[in-house]
């Protein structure tokens, strides 16, 4: 139950639903603090303890679509460069896409994961202003994909797997992007990781925005974390649209079938990886730990592919996405 | 301002709704000019004066690039279910999909099916716009995917016409993966040599412009259309500022050398001849049709 950080948790860091928790944490510590040797309020403490617990099960049991939209994007939502060190070890960031720039939504790097040598490819928020001007936020422009185009091909010359991790508001709809090729960049990726012949697998840690997701997410293994999100349109954007009401973001979430169960039972995702109690955010040594046993087990399957296997299989988990039928015609 | 009511007291509505019948008058979307509908259709609906391209029925396109009676359309059957039983407001996705299979009289977005162009054979395929504004649902990344399929199998080359808004939002994360389904298949053609030329139309946006629209080993593209990932009024939104007058059109990508060529509609078949002649696309045996 340990919070991400040791740093102080501000009030505007604190979704609603986690409030009634969060507040009896907060009553737990005062009496911490009073308590004294000649006043122990040792039983009162776990009393209130047991009692929090019971509490955030209980509302983590009963979490709606849009309420883990939120989580999946809560400010204190571990990003990718929170897991790297946990993860792995010897991460080298290789910067740039020998082009246009480097763009830092998308970080990539050399690392060693166990006994392999891996590429690490993922979308990085920034934690305060500064550095979401600097992250632009997760949303990348086209010379991110590049990057990770670059840093692909890299990977499947040397034979080195890839693993992913995508927590994106979606591509950056901005006027460089569309002049740079955003759509083009995109399509890029989704041609080429079709096609590599290393293993892939790629994990939703917070957000799985639209396209700017998907650029990073072709592979033989589609993971999410408990309260990950992945979506064809932010519920904000599908309210929009289709109720012309931007209050109906939770009733969009709900329609679009977002979360990692919806999308185990979508046929899209293939394990879902259980975070810690509360959250990511309140256990990232946890969460790490078992998204570190679940990578290692699916990279396990994959490893001992022939490339033409491998692609051959990815292939058919692709072309079998989709729910059609068909009418015989006269 | 007296100049103005003078004008406007001698116009003459020559565009009597109750005596002549729709569509017999067109005004002209660019330049206002008013157009004789026959005239406009013999003219492939382009204006005569300013060349605006107004948007072609997809049998119209069809018959635009297939020679003469050699379209045979595949897949008639298959249309989107309703995976994620999407509603809003009480009004089921799977009734609006049957509206628009009744307005069109077509099965979903997309029709593709085998054709000769020039005498070449081709696997053809267009989508059709009017169909939930083109979007690419499960219905139509399979299409494109079989079409794509038929094209390897058979060595023939692949041409999809695109005019779309994007993926649809309906079918959920089940869209968003056509992009991914379409474009691995794509990765199998180029990697067997078989020659893929995007059209693009006006409009291709989102996920299909971010998928296999982009991908072609030629690209070319309507006058004008609007070709872009994300939406003007996205990005305006986004940026807080006014987009510059041209952008995201066909002139501005070649400019930004996003797109091979621009291609007026008169000339699009004399164009797709000329590129499958150059990638040595064999000839159907029995000769061929001009058209």
């Amino acid at each position: 139950m340990s919070p991400a950080s040791t740093a102080p948790v501000y009030d505007r860091q604190i979704l609603e639903f986690e409030r009634p928790v969060v507040e009896l944490e907060r009553k737990i510590q005062e009496l911490k603090q009073i308590s004294t040797a000649s006043i122990d309020f040792g039983d009162e403490i776990r009393r209130l303890e047991k009692k929090a617990r019971r509490l955030q099960v209980e509302i983590f049991a009963e979490l709606s679509p849009w309420q883990k939209v939120q989580l999946s994007r809560h400010p204190l939502r571990p990003y990718l460069l929170d897991y790297v060190p946990v993860l792995f070890d010897d991460f080298l960031e290789l910067h740039g896409d020998r082009a246009f720039a480097d763009d830092a939504s998308i970080v990539g790097g050399l690392a060693r994961f166990g006994a392999r040598e891996v590429l690490v490819l993922g979308h990085q928020k920034g934690r305060n202003t500064r550095e979401n001007v600097h992250r632009n936020f997760g949303m990348s422009r086209p010379e991110g994909y590049r990057k990770a185009l670059r840093l692909m091909h890299l990977a499947a010359r040397f034979g080195r797997p890839i693993l992913t991790f995508i927590d994106t508001p979606g591509a950056y709809p901005g006027l460089g992007a569309e002049e740079r090729g955003q759509a083009e960049a995109i399509a890029k990726n989704l041609e080429v990781m079709a096609g590599l012949p290393v293993p892939i697998v790629a994990t939703v840690i917070g957000e799985g925005g639209s396209g700017g997701a998907l650029a990073l997410g072709v592979g033989d293994r589609v993971l999410m974390l408990e309260y990950a999100i992945y979506s064809v349109i932010s519920p904000e954007g599908c309210a929009s649209i289709l109720w012309k009401d931007q209050s109906k973001v939770a009733t969009a979430a709900e329609e679009l079938k977002l979360t990692a169960p919806d999308l185990v039972r979508l046929g899209i995702c293939d394990e879902v990886v259980p975070e810690g109690e509360g959250g990511a955010h309140r256990d990232l040594e946890g969460t790490a730990r078992n998204l570190r046993a679940t990578l290692d087990r699916q990279l396990d399957l994959l490893v001992g592919l022939a490339p033409s296997e491998l692609t051959d299989r990815r292939y058919r988990k692709l072309r079998a996405i989709g729910v059609c039928e068909e009418r015989a015609v006269s | 301002m007296a100049w103005w009511t003078r004008e406007k007291a001698t116009a003459i509505d020559v565009t009597d709704k109750r005596s002549v019948p729709k569509g017999v008058w067109v005004k002209c979307e660019e330049c206002d000019e008013i157009l004789f509908g026959p005239d406009l259709d013999a003219n492939l609906r382009v204006c005569p004066r300013c060349d605006h391209h107004f948007s072609l029925p997809t049998r119209d396109r069809l018959r635009l690039i297939a020679d003469e009676g050699s379209f045979v359309e595949a897949d008639l059957g298959v249309e989107s279910g309703d995976p994620l039983g999407f509603r809003v407001d009480g009004k089921k996705y799977r009734d609006r999909v049957k509206a628009a299979r009744k307005s069109t009289g077509i099965a979903d977005a997309y029709r593709a099916g085998s054709a000769r162009v020039g005498g070449y054979e081709v696997e053809l395929g267009t989508f059709a716009f009017e169909f939930l504004g083109g979007s690419m649902g499960s219905a139509v990344g399979e299409k494109i995917t079989r079409q794509l399929e038929r094209s390897l199998a058979r060595r023939r080359p692949a041409i999809i016409c695109s005019a779309s808004g994007g993926a649809r939002m309906q079918e959920g994360i089940l869209s968003l993966m056509q992009m991914a389904k379409t474009s691995a298949a794509l990765a199998r053609l180029r990697e067997a040599k078989v020659p893929y030329i995007s059209v693009l139309l006006h409009p291709t946006t989102g996920g299909v412009a971010a998928s296999f629209a982009m991908l072609g080993d030629v690209i070319l593209a309507e006058p004008k259309a609007l070709i872009g990932f994300a939406g003007p009024r996205v990005i305006e939104q986004t940026i807080r500022q006014k987009l510059p007058e041209g952008f995201q059109r066909s002139e501005f990508l070649m400019e930004h050398g996003i797109i091979d060529s621009i291609v007026h509609r008169r000339e699009l078949k004399d164009r797709l001849v000329r590129l499958l002649a150059w990638f040595g696309t064999p000839r159907h045996a029995a000769g061929h049709d001009a058209g």
